[in-house]
């Protein structure tokens, strides 16, 4: 194998890897507020015993997240060198500023949760929470700004075979980086709300927890479904200014070979790609009509840039299933909170089982996505700008490559054993329980209780009223 | 003063902070295989950096991404160039991390490798940043290409001459410094006993390495060349002033059984022999082999003005507000650690 397929090989690996833990992170800071918020405001036990079940998923995430983050950080410069003297001076700047102001707010003050509930005030832990909730978003924020000029570079010139910075709005507020910020930090919530609802609907299903349970879940789904609901409307506006922006890539997602007028929408499908067609059921004009509110627009086809085109078959297939995963989510979470609306979320167990095994829907979701918008950007690293395939280090030989990938993928998988171990230990064990339970044995009417808790839980939330869960 | 060598400093200070911070947790890392004598002091070395690590580590990133934006030519070659010995530093750091936060869910055999792996995972980053530092100040192969200077090479072992073996285990001393300084500063009873024994003997063996290594700069025609570049100016007389006050500094704390002004001289010390180098480099960022024709220096691997300007109003608005909280954070943590203390 060459070097530069082994560069991408790497990349990719220890990107996918680092993408596993970083937008659960986000997620699951999100909801880790929430539970705080209610220790805050009720001072109850359970409250605090359930932010703290919260915090230790969400550090054992973070401690995998930094590790594998770090390697990124440095990826450019070892791997991607030609790339690295090309994009500097414009795409330096994000990363500096993404540790300035989100890595150190999130490292400094998740010790402060980890380690400081019994020497801060609540008032200041409470605050510590928000601000790793911040820092986790402002990191987000950052390296999609470096990531989104990648995509549609914006506010630099060329001198010297050098991208220079010659307006800092446009390249950081560049065609593509609000919608693509928020495509991702839902993204992110959906998937913190995912496994908060997994975990409490397993304890619900199982008879355990079900104080804590029922506490967690309300706030799980209102952010699952907010999160699930914006995530087709930014994916729209994400979309339309792919076709504007970047016509060839829009045309890999839907295996449009021809340029054509009123081009066609499929719901799924195999890209035929030496017959230059796609198999599958379609809805004629739609493209054009999403692209360009018009039946009869015309959109490019892989044709008008020859030379120059994205793999079809995986753009093809990532973005249809990031599609249709996104609307499954959709009618989950309306189905979810029509039950907690209702109060009768313990009472639909096929409901309960459908979200315990759903967790790992809205990760293949975002790789599915994230795939769409990478190899999607190929054959260029910055688009239109710099080819990926000139963008590695010419003196890093095949071998050396070779073997750091090895080690990558040997240390990587021990590290998601050791997550998921980590993971499933803490889950088992559960929240500390607080001293005076509902008595054991009653198991239908505990159940009962805990629909009845899954409304009042939503209430004490809000209004604080500790009396509501002395039941 | 131009913003090149505004930028220059500010790299510099940022390596100083991170050679002050993280070198203190990289030290503690190694005198783990050393110092403590049982699990309950392991647990308390393990404590005593438990809540800043993170956060330490946190100025190499910043390190890393302000090289990029300053001086991306910088970047790109010193890290391809290094490649091996850059990913060894970086599995290191992850190995140290995993080790340090997922060592309370450890069965004893786990526990073990955990220890073993903070070991090794904090030596490789201790001993490699020296060498790479080395290998900036005697010079790599470079050649011409499109947009300035270019490495050569990516090899490991031709990292390895006898003076960047000198400056890695220098590199090592001053992190063992700071670390037996951190741990004296930290733990209690007979741990703290060692730990004060080890900071002294490894001043020692500090100020030997740094003689060992100026004498051995000044034969090469590299010393000749440090004092024509920043090192022979003002600004290099600080930088030994510094240094050598940090030394002596932290021996008086020594001596007075004071730990915080030891622990204080230690990050004085790193900070004066950072700058030291950084005075000898500069206007290089790396020096070529063949010449200064090729050498990567700030005005030809500087990115345009406008990046410069937006990264250095950053730092100045957050760098001190950073110190701020950490500084703030840090103090809930201060104080000597109890083995009862040992959260995980």
């Amino acid at each position: 194998m060459s070097a530069l397929l082994l560069d991408r090989l790497q990349f990719a690996f220890t990107v996918s890897f680092h993408f596993i833990f970083a937008p659960l992170s986000i997620g699951l800071s999100v909801l880790l507020v929430l539970a705080e918020r209610r220790y805050y405001r009720s001072g109850l036990e359970v409250d605090r015993h359930a932010s703290t079940f919260w915090l230790k998923l969400l550090v054992a995430t973070v401690a995998i997240g930094v590790a594998t983050g770090v390697p990124m950080e440095f990826s450019f410069g070892t791997n991607w060198s030609n790339y690295s003297r090309f994009v500097g001076g414009v795409f330096g700047a994000p990363l500096a500023i993404e540790g300035l102001v989100a890595f150190f707010l999130e490292s400094t003050f998740i010790a402060v949760l980890i380690f400081g509930r019994k020497r801060v005030s609540k008032r200041f832990y409470y605050l510590s929470a928000w601000l790793v909730t911040i820092g986790a978003h402002l990191s987000a924020v950052w390296i999609l700004i470096a990531n989104s000029w990648q995509q549609t570079p914006a506010g630099y010139k060329i001198v010297d075979g050098r991208a220079e910075l010659t307006s800092v709005w446009s390249a950081v507020i560049n065609y593509s980086t609000v919608p693509r910020i928020l495509h991702t930090v839902f993204a992110a919530w959906v998937i913190g709300a995912f496994v908060v609802i997994s975990i409490s609907a397993y304890y619900i299903l199982k008879g355990r927890h079900l104080q804590f349970a029922h506490r967690s879940l309300p706030s799980a789904i209102v952010v699952g479904l907010i999160a699930a609901i914006m995530m087709p409307v930014i994916g729209h506006w994400s979309a339309v200014i792919v076709a504007e922006h970047q016509p060839a890539k829009l045309a890999a997602m839907e295996g449009l070979y021809t340029s054509q007028e009123g081009a066609p929408l499929y719901l799924f499908g195999w890209v035929d790609t030496g017959g230059e067609r796609v198999i599958g059921p379609y809805l004629p004009n739609m493209l054009s009509a999403l692209a360009d509110l018009d039946l009869y627009s015309e959109i490019k086809g892989l044709d008008a840039f020859a030379g120059a085109t994205p793999p079809v078959q995986i753009v093809f297939q990532s973005w249809h299933l990031m599609v249709a995963l996104g609307m499954l989510f959709v009618l989950v979470m309306l189905v979810a909170g029509w039950l907690l609306w209702r109060r009768r979320l313990a009472y639909h167990r096929w409901f309960l089982w459908i979200m315990v095994v759903a967790v790992p829907l809205p990760w293949v979701a975002t790789m599915a996505g994230w795939t769409t918008a990478e190899v999607g950007r190929q054959p260029w690293v910055v688009y239109e700008l710099m080819r990926t395939s000139q963008g590695a280090s010419p003196t890093v030989t095949a071998s050396q490559v070779a073997s750091t990938l090895a080690l990558f993928v040997l240390i990587y998988a021990l590290l998601f054993v050791a997550w998921m171990w980590v993971v499933t230990g803490i889950v088992r064990k559960g929240p500390d329980k607080v001293p005076v339970e509902p008595p054991r044995g009653a198991g239908a009417a505990a159940v009962g209780a805990g629909a009845g808790a899954a409304g009042t839980g939503a209430r004490a939330a809000a209004t604080g009223a500790p009396e509501e869960v002395s039941s | 003063m131009s913003l090149e060598w505004v930028w220059f400093a500010l790299v510099g200070v940022l390596l100083a902070l991170y050679a002050a911070t993280g070198g203190y947790d990289l030290g503690i890392g190694v005198l783990y295989a050393f110092l403590p004598r049982s699990d309950a002091e392991r647990g308390v070395l393990r404590q005593s950096i438990g809540p800043v690590w993170d956060g330490n580590q946190v100025w190499l990133l910043v390190l890393g991404g302000a090289l990029f934006g300053a001086f991306p030519l910088a970047y790109a070659d010193s890290l391809s160039a290094f490649y091996l010995a850059v990913m060894l530093i970086l599995f290191g750091l992850i190995l140290r991390a995993v080790s340090l936060e997922f060592h309370g869910h450890g069965s004893p055999f786990v526990k073990e490798l955990l220890d073993l792996g903070l070991f090794v995972g904090s030596l490789l980053p201790a001993l490699l940043f020296g060498v790479a530092v080395g290998n900036l100040v005697e010079g790599i192969g470079m050649r011409a290409a499109g947009g300035g200077p270019q490495t050569t090479s990516s090899g490991l072992f031709s990292l390895l001459t006898p003076y960047t073996l000198l400056t890695g285990l220098t590199g090592l001393a001053v992190f063992l410094v700071m670390g037996s300084s951190w741990a004296a500063l930290k733990t209690q009873g007979d741990l703290q006993r060692r730990s004060a024994a080890a900071r002294s003997a490894m001043q020692i063996v500090l100020v030997v390495l740094v003689a060992a290594l100026t004498a051995l700069t000044a034969v090469t025609d590299i010393a000749k060349e440090q004092l024509s570049n920043g090192l022979g100016g003002p600004a290099g007389w600080i930088m030994l002033a510094v240094l050598i006050g940090g030394l002596v500094y932290a021996r008086w704390g020594m001596l007075r059984n004071d730990d915080w002004r030891a622990f204080v001289g230690a990050v004085v010390t790193v900070a004066g022999l950072a700058g030291v180098g950084a005075a000898g480099l500069y206007p290089n960022l790396i020096r070529s082999d063949s010449g200064d024709r090729l050498s990567v220096t700030v005005s030809n691997a500087a990115s345009g003005n406008l990046t410069l300007v937006l990264m250095l109003v950053v730092a100045v608005v957050a760098v001190p507000v950073v110190l701020a909280y950490s500084i703030y954070v840090n103090r809930v943590f201060s104080g000597r650690i109890a083995p009862e203390d040992v959260e995980y």
